[in-house]
């Protein structure tokens, strides 16, 4: 069957003839089938695990795990073959020829609208190591969850649940058009919101809290993602094409047609579908679900909810980021901006060890949407990379720290875990240092271009407003590595100060291992300097920048080095000072952090209720569209059916009418007669029992009249 | 042989059907009911083979047609044919009125009466769906709603008198005016001297109708019953105004019937709008047609609020059943090949998704006896199946993409918005709300603690898995592939669209 649905279309041709021979040579014939195969292997799981997988030896755990596997390993090889090739212009669709799909009508005859869309593999170096990256991330949690989830009600929905989930990522990163990605980006939406709630539907105690926090979740990104649809739309409308590569050229010529001038409409269309990325990635205004997500199993957060789902938003981004006028870039850089600070307030406040982790994945994001609206899309990307491996270490660690304190949170309650748990310790503290961008770790070197990034965008822009993401950042960086410090030195340090933390435990082999792979991805995956230790404080060498390169480059060589030596500086700084501060914190006790709180008072208070949008979204947004539903309920109940009951009253008045007239002036005829009572009895009766043969006499007569006016027109 | 014939088979098999049942005494239910079983399963069957055997998707125009000279003295004839429109519809009806016998399979009450009547219904539904004679056609429509009073009427809940006699005559109502039109075009083609009723030939004739200029109290022949017509078949589908017998029925309703109601029923206006509204009176349409998308855009987030703001189980899927036939009118009004598409296959998948949604209702109401959202909670400890097939269908009908709510909707919307993009925007909204108020009911029914007199519910059984898995498996399979349906459609819709293109221009 799918045979005859994917048909073969030529590629569109690229770049040099070379390069595409060489990509030719690596990729053979059989890439595209290799490259399907990662989605679909965890979708066939899924499919297995969801109609059988209860009666599976182990209800099926290691059905969805072994498919991630296998499919972790196709994705990792193809992308050691892309490494290899080393060609920032790679496109696998330049070298080989790769199956499209026409998705609505597989008649190659109708082509009008949609029916001649067709979908079709979009394999360059940002989907080879994002496809790697997913792929391998979600192995681990999978393998992870075999540990964690042990005893959970209901183990095999939530492996089903999490296969279903990364066949829809990795069928998203590999997607060559919109609609597609909008489609698993949605999948992905549903899926979140079945692990969310994971616990709601618990068969031993259902958390309530994991119910609303589901549909928060869904609920909000689908504004986002309605958003993107309008977007879509608008897209669709104007270039009748969904395809990333034809619509990157359709929106070059339309505005090289223009003089160089960006539509209005066009700024429009990027900042909805930006919107939808403001969703997914829990972007200010949109990023109240992610805190609340995690109300799901801590496996979920760390891969939907940090590594993964919510990095497809920055993926959405620099995927569209051609089409981004520069007033649409502006905002993207500036809510980014934003919410890299604005999220890292809030973390400092919170003491549930996951919540920070979460308000501090949404401070990230904001930095690689900062770093894209800026121009900086390989930053951008690189920091997603980077970031997926220290903050799914960070979330798996604190999986960990909890499991190992029976599912303890508050971070007041642990204390002195650093001899119980040292794997767990290790891992979690050299990912700190990676996500605060000390030297050495993977996050410096993505975060510090990032930053560069931003500045450079300023300096070539000029004014304020563009030197505005800059700061935003650095600040943002000195508080990031303030919180993270706090969450180590609470969690790790000092003495026990609670009787779960006094008995914790390390966690078995399935947990500890994705820690280890992780941790080591947080130390090396930005740079790999082990074999070179000088080249660790070198410039470049990163190797996602030099694969991958920005489309745009705003300022010269010249300029780009000294910005980035001054953001070198500014990072350096605000990572050392951060450090500092929470040494005297939580460390060293110099300080009190109690005192402080109580000296800022109500200051300290907003921030510690995430700035209140909470409560505001609930009595604008909810409340309102609360009361307008009741009024359109209560409207439809009185006055829409009200007026047909009254029409039926009149209806029915008229043929009582009728009935009178009848009785009282043909019947008292007949009365006269002397047959009156039997034949008024018989009447009244039909009146009771019958009404219905007297509404439809009416309607009839008055359908007849009006026929008449028609028949009379027509003759 | 058989292939000739075809078309008659399915319309009249279930008739076959209704007189066994007739024949055979009333207090042998198994008998009964298995007879019903047969022929709708029968007519199933041949609608399948409809579908993958004679059925030509090559062909837009129609195929398989019957004729044979009827009442010749008005120059009616006996004329069925099927195309690309009608051919989803008519494998639909067929499913949902086999599903439905399964649905029935409790109903005590006068069974005999009430299964004779099913079958009565499943004539009239296919007759409408296949027929090419405008008076065939009226025969069929009114052949269905008779069944259709006395189903809700006998086998309804406690104030299933007054919901019968709203539904006749509202339903009356949209006929009477039917028959006007009927009548008017009758005469306009010819009447004793020619007239027909034969739909292609009024289809060619109304070109010249839409280029005569003059006019009666203002308005011209056309608009006149484009507007009668529309109002007829306005009601079926409901339309905004005229919804509110749809809530007041299916709450009455008992299961099945409320399936067949929200899942082929309501198509058939919808059918009727494609098939003979549009078609007769193209000049209207297009000059109106931005009336029609406000109506549709209405529907949609008016029906999606007013859903929101139930706390009745069923009453809530009954609104959300206008919200989603707003789609409908939205894509048809709209008029491109992608809204036409979408709004036609929208026809197919609410029939699927809300025909499950009903389903899903009917096993809750089954076992607690009541349908108040807010007084259920936590079932999806006792019932994990149910609530498995549950999520499907309402993910189904909130339009989630791999599910075939989405591939209809978003196509009717991609299609509209090259029309009408403001209205596509604002029927957003509706998307929004309908997700809100189909998470809040899972929500409300499926999570949290389970209250202790539920303890004891059982899970669905294997008779209302048999119904709700047809349904989920389309509802996969059409998300999928939707070229399976769409590819059927393409070639007639086009037909159409490039007729009505030739009317008015453009």
């Amino acid at each position: 069957m799918l045979a005859s649905l994917l048909q073969h279309g030529a590629g569109t041709a690229g770049h040099a003839a070379v390069a595409a021979g060489a990509a030719a040579e690596a990729f053979g014939p059989a890439t595209a089938g290799w490259l399907l195969a990662v989605p679909l292997l965890p979708l066939a799981a899924w499919v297995v695990q969801i109609l059988v997988g209860r009666w599976l030896p182990r209800q099926g755990d290691w059905l969805p795990t072994g498919a991630m596997g296998a499919a972790a390993v196709i994705a990792i090889w193809h992308f050691v073959k892309v490494l290899a090739l080393h060609d920032p212009e790679f496109d696998l669709a330049a070298a080989v020829e790769l199956p499209r799909w026409k998705f609505f009508f597989s008649d190659p005859s109708l082509t009008t609208g949609l029916a001649g869309f067709s979908a079709g593999i979009l394999y360059d170096n940002v989907s080879a190591a994002l496809l790697a990256m997913v792929a391998l991330v979600s192995f681990l949690v999978h393998l992870f969850s075999v540990g964690y989830m042990q005893g959970d009600s209901r183990y095999n929905v939530f492996f089903s649940n999490l296969a279903l989930f990364t066949f829809a990522m990795l069928a998203l990163v590999i997607s060559d058009n919109l609609l597609f990605f909008f489609v698993f980006w949605e999948i992905m939406g549903l899926c979140s919101y079945l692990l969310i709630g994971h616990l709601a539907a618990d068969r031993k105690e259902p958390k309530m809290s994991a119910a609303w926090a589901s549909m928060k979740a869904f609920m909000t990104t689908r504004i986002g993602d309605i958003c993107l649809f309008i977007g879509m739309m608008m897209m669709w409308k104007a270039f009748g094409t969904l395809s990333f590569r034809e619509l990157y050229a359709a929106v070059e010529a339309h505005v090289a047609g223009h003089g160089g001038d960006w539509s209005p409409w066009l700024t429009g269309a990027g900042i909805m579908m930006f919107l939808g990325a403001v969703g997914k990635s829990a972007q200010f205004p949109l990023h109240v679900w992610l805190p609340d997500a995690m109300e799901g199993p801590t496996p979920v957060s760390a891969m939907i909810h940090a590594a993964t789902m919510v990095a497809a938003g920055v993926y959405l981004t620099a995927r569209i980021y051609l089409l981004l006028s520069p007033t649409a870039q502006l905002v993207v850089a500036c809510v980014g901006g934003f919410t890299a600070l604005f999220a890292a307030t809030i973390g400092i406040t919170q003491f549930d060890i996951k919540k920070v982790l979460a308000w501090s994945t949404i401070s990230q994001l904001g930095y690689m949407i900062c770093a894209i609206g800026a121009g900086g899309v390989a930053a951008g990307l690189f920091h997603m990379l980077t970031h997926a491996f220290f903050k799914a270490c960070l979330f798996l660690g604190s999986g960990s720290v909890i499991h190992g304190c029976h599912h303890e949170q508050d971070m007041r309650k642990m204390g002195g875990l650093r001899k119980k748990m040292p794997i767990t310790y290790l891992a979690m503290l050299v990912s700190t240092l990676a996500i605060s961008g000390v030297p050495l770790f993977a996050g410096y070197y993505s975060k510090d271009t990032i930053i560069a990034k931003a500045l450079e965008r300023g300096l070539a822009e000029g004014g304020l407003i563009w030197a505005l993401p800059f700061w935003l950042l650095v600040v943002a960086a000195a508080i990031t590595s303030f919180y993270m410090f706090r969450l180590i030195f609470m969690t790790f340090h000092g003495r026990p100060r609670a009787h779960c933390s006094e008995h914790a435990h390390e966690s078995p082999w399935t947990m500890t291992v994705p820690l280890i792979v992780l941790g080591t991805l947080a130390v090396l995956g930005g740079k790999f300097w082990l074999l070179d230790p000088l080249g660790a404080f070198s410039a470049g060498g990163e190797w996602f920048t030099e694969l991958v390169h920005d489309p745009v480059h705003f300022v010269d060589h010249e300029t780009a080095h000294h910005a980035h030596l001054t953001a070198m500086g500014w990072s350096l700084a605000a990572a050392g000072g951060g450090i500092f501060l929470s040494c005297l914190f939580y460390l060293w006790r110099r300080l009190d952090p109690a005192r402080v709180a109580a000296a800022l008072g109500a200051c300290y208070r907003l921030v510690y209720d995430k700035y209140r949008f909470d409560e505001l979204y609930l009595a604008t947004v909810v409340r309102g569209s609360l009361v307008v539903s009741h009024l359109a309920a209560w409207l439809d109940r009185t006055f829409v059916d009200g007026l047909v009951n009254a029409v039926g009253r009149i209806m029915a008045g008229l043929g009582t009418a009728s009935a009178a007239t009848d009785r009282v002036v043909v019947d008292g005829a007949v009365n006269f007669v002397g047959e009156a009572t039997a034949a008024a009895g018989q009447r009244l009766r039909r009146l009771q029992t019958g009404r219905i043969q007297q509404y439809a006499y009416f309607t009839f007569a008055g359908a007849v009249v009006l026929a008449a006016v028609v028949l009379y027109r027509v003759f | 042989m058989l292939t000739d014939h075809l078309l008659s088979l399915i319309t009249f098999l279930p008739l076959v059907g209704m007189v066994l049942i007739l024949l055979i005494p009333k207090d042998r239910l198994g008998a009964i009911r298995w007879t019903a079983a047969a022929a709708t399963g029968v007519t199933l069957a041949l609608s399948c083979w409809l579908w993958f055997g004679p059925f030509d998707a090559a062909i837009g125009g129609i195929q398989l047609r019957e004729s044979a000279p009827w009442i010749p003295a008005f120059n009616i004839h006996y004329t069925m044919g099927v195309d690309g429109l009608s051919l989803p519809l008519v494998f639909l009806s067929a499913l949902i009125h086999f599903v439905a016998v399964f649905a029935s399979w409790n109903i005590k009450k006068q069974a005999k009466g009430y299964f004779a009547l099913l079958m009565l219904l499943e004539v009239g539904v296919n007759g409408v769906f296949l027929a090419l004679d405008f008076f065939l056609f009226y025969v069929f429509w009114e052949i269905m709603l008779l069944p259709m009073y006395f189903l809700i009427g006998i086998w309804g809940g406690e104030r299933r008198e007054y919901a019968a006699i709203k539904f006749f005559l509202y339903t009356l109502a949209g006929s009477v005016l039917m028959l006007v039109a009927l009548v008017a075009i009758w005469l306009k083609s010819g009447g004793m001297s020619g007239g027909t009723f034969d739909l292609l030939v009024l289809q060619e004739m109304a070109r010249n109708w839409a280029a005569d200029p003059s006019t009666f109290l203002g308005m011209k022949f056309t608009t006149w019953i484009f507007w009668f017509l529309f109002i007829g078949f306005a009601i079926k589908i409901p339309v905004f105004p005229f919804h509110t017998w749809l809530p007041d029925a299916h709450v009455q309703a008992p299961t099945p019937i409320s399936v067949i109601l929200a899942g082929i029923l309501l198509k058939l206006g919808a059918y009727g709008m494609l098939r003979i509204n549009f078609p007769l009176a193209p000049d209207a349409f297009h000059h109106f047609a931005y009336a029609l998308a406000v109506l549709g855009a209405i529907n949609i987030v008016y029906g999606a609020y007013v859903a929101m703001g139930q706390t009745d189980f069923k009453r809530m899927v009954a609104y959300s059943s206008v919200s989603h036939m707003g789609y409908f009118l939205l894509g048809a009004a709209a008029w491109t090949f992608t809204g036409l598409n979408g709004a036609t296959l929208q026809l197919f998948t609410h029939g699927t998704s809300s025909a499950m949604l009903f389903l899903i209702v009917g096993v809750v109401y089954d076992r607690l006896h009541h349908r108040n959202l807010n007084d259920f909670g936590g079932l999806g400890k006792r019932m994990p199946y149910y609530m498995g097939l549950s999520i499907v269908g309402m993910f189904a009908a909130l339009g989630l993409p791999g599910l075939s709510g989405f591939i209809s909707e978003a196509m009717t919307l991609m299609g509209s918005y090259q029309v009408y993009p403001v209205l596509v925007i604002v029927s957003t909204l509706g998307i929004l709300m309908t997700a809100a108020f189909l998470l809040y009911a899972i929500q409300r029914v499926f999570l949290g603690p389970l209250p202790e007199k539920y303890e004891s519910v059982p899970d669905i059984n294997g008779r209302e898995a048999f119904c709700m898995i047809p349904f989920a498996f389309l509802c996969v399979l059409v998300g999928v592939l939707p070229s399976l349906i769409l590819d059927k459609m393409g070639p007639t819709l086009e037909l159409l669209r490039d007729q009505l293109a030739a009317v008015v221009g453009g």
